[in-house]
């Protein structure tokens, strides 16, 4: 129960662990536009070769990666099927109000694609970031939007905190099902009303207690002199080292080719194809 | 200099009915004048509801008096610029180790009293450093606290303290949720901040003895202060800190006993040692 990680950090010695969780924020939001923005496959294709040198340099074994998609399975084969069989264009197949085409084949791949590579770019931040860290780079990246009056570091400080409490809160709970076994409160019963009906003894001292926690935090804060985010030092500042300039660096090529990609392909392809050959269904 | 001085100092809790008209007004602390020494090792006692824990809350602010004034190293604990350094003047530490730990490792909690200050980043770094090998948790500070026993997260709590430079550090029953192990742990670590740092102490308690070894004692009862002196003067009085639901040290009591049925004891006994050789020689 103590050791409970949110957000499955995978603890290991790389330099992607390393980054500045700035960097590593920035580059997972650029990325997954960089997917939805462009649609063909030669971007893709870049994309793709990223994403793996970035796997490798992690040291995060891939099944830990295939574990996440696990989870997007079902949303997955959902999705290829709707365009499989729902997107108009040339039907190969045809039956009842079923039909699949060309760009139905080419959307599905496409689209299967476009999801695996969203998944595990996103793992591959929370694998290598531990959740303090992506809260401090949250934090300072928000930082500007302190002009429009919305109070970052409080999120930020909220955040840490439910990070903190969460173990503690655990337990907790634990021990009160405990308590409440023993004085023959039943948590185990198959009918959902009464299942959600069992959970009440338990949530409500579980609530009174965080309440009466927060409390006590919020004095001990206070004690210690929190007065807010202003004028506030920090233990390990963020900041940036070579490696976080280079990955920019890095980051600012591959829009740039993905860009590039983008707009000039559709001349590539037609230059490249010739038109009917079963090779064109995924250009 | 006196670091903390308090004179007349009242607080009321006002209880409200549910239509928040004024129901009744309960006097926690009651006309407290007292003024310590800078370098003291000092312990208030009293039974729960004695108003030790309110009064305790004035001494960095956290409450401020209905009535009178607290003064805190020559700073009236009213006056709000001073908030901050008042803070930092006079750390406190409260009875529930989990509730009072905010960082999720245990040199970032450390420094989050540093932090607050604006203190640059490099301090940080030796503060957390200094205060940690004090209270001797310095191989603990990559751990989660989660993962320490009651003792240690309260000696995290204190090097918390510690971290901001006090000069006088307030601690609320750091002791009532700890087993005799970490109770004792966190009195040896106070006492070494006291004799070798010179911080003042001021230990909020109800386990007569925590005070054994404290320079003066204060006794509260009902919100007021009702005996005041060294431990050698308060523990000669067993009778009237029974009536004040107190219990004396065991071997306190115990020479008190023998001394009634008529042996040769000294008049107050604080340590087994101390008997031992009165009784030797009897």
């Amino acid at each position: 129960m103590k050791d409970i990680t949110l957000g499955q950090y995978y603890q290991a010695e790389s330099v992607i662990h390393r980054l500045d969780p700035r960097v590593k924020l920035v580059g997972t939001l650029l990325y997954m536009i960089s997917l939805f923005v462009f649609n063909n496959i030669f971007c893709y294709i870049v994309a793709a070769i990223l994403l793996a040198v970035v796997i490798a340099l992690s040291k995060v074994p891939i099944g830990y990666m295939l574990k996440g998609m696990r989870a997007i399975m079902f949303i997955m084969i959902f999705t290829v099927i709707f365009n499989v069989f729902f997107t108009n264009g040339d039907n190969l197949v045809e039956f009842w109000i079923f039909h699949i085409s060309k760009e139905g084949i080419r959307m599905a791949i496409l689209m299967m694609v476009r999801l695996t590579l969203l998944i595990i770019s996103a793992s591959i931040m929370t694998l290598t970031t531990t959740p303090n860290r992506l809260t401090d780079g949250l934090e300072k990246l928000f930082r500007p939007l302190k002009l429009i009056k919305l109070p970052v570091h409080e999120i930020a400080m909220m955040m840490s905190i439910a990070l903190r409490f969460i173990p503690i809160l655990m337990e907790e709970a634990d021990k009160i099902v405990k308590a409440q076994t023993a004085r023959g409160a039943r948590f185990d019963s198959k009918k959902l009303t009464e299942r959600a009906k069992s959970l009440i003894p338990l949530i409500v001292p579980l609530f009174i207690s965080a309440f009466r926690r927060a409390s006590d935090l919020a004095l001990a804060m206070e004690a210690r002199g929190y007065h807010g985010g202003d004028g506030r030092t920090k233990l390990y500042p963020l900041k940036y080292a070579s490696r976080d300039y280079i990955s920019y660096a890095v980051l600012i090529l591959y829009v740039a080719i993905i860009v590039f990609l983008g707009i000039t392909s559709a001349r590539i392809i037609a230059h490249l194809t010739p038109a009917n050959s079963y090779l064109s269904l995924l250009f | 200099m006196k670091i903390i001085k308090a004179e007349e100092v009242t607080f009321e809790y006002i209880r409200r009915d549910e239509d928040g008209n004024v129901e009744g007004i309960n006097r926690a602390v009651d006309k407290v004048s007292l003024d310590v020494k800078e370098g003291d090792f000092i312990c208030v006692l009293g039974s729960n509801g004695s108003g030790k824990s309110t009064f305790a809350k004035h001494l960095n602010s956290i409450l401020l008096p209905t009535e009178g004034t607290v003064w805190i190293d020559g700073m009236d604990s009213k006056d709000e610029d001073k908030l901050l350094q008042i803070r930092q003047t006079a750390g406190m530490v409260f009875q529930n180790p989990d509730n009072q730990i905010i960082g999720q490792v245990v040199d970032e909690d450390v420094a989050f009293g540093p932090e607050n200050m604006g203190v640059p980043t490099e301090q940080i770094k030796e503060r957390v450093e200094e205060s940690l090998k004090t209270v001797g948790m310095y191989d603990f500070r990559k751990k989660s606290p989660n993962h320490l026993s009651g003792g240690q997260k309260q000696r995290v709590s204190i090097a918390g303290v510690l971290a901001m430079h006090p000069k006088c550090i307030v601690l609320d029953e750091p002791t009532a949720m700890l087993d005799p192990l970490g109770r004792k742990e966190v009195i040896r670590a106070l006492r070494a901040l006291n004799e070798v740092e010179g911080i003042t102490i001021i230990l909020i308690t109800h386990y007569m003895e925590e005070t054994v070894y404290a320079d003066r004692i204060f006794v509260m009862n009902k919100g007021k202060i009702v005996m005041d002196g060294s431990p050698r003067e308060i523990f000669k009085r067993v009778e009237e800190l029974e009536e004040y639901k107190l219990e004396v040290p065991k071997i306190t009591l115990l020479a008190h006993e023998l001394r009634k049925r008529g042996l040769r004891i000294p008049d107050c006994v604080l340590t087994v040692k101390e008997l031992t050789d009165a009784l030797k020689k009897c």
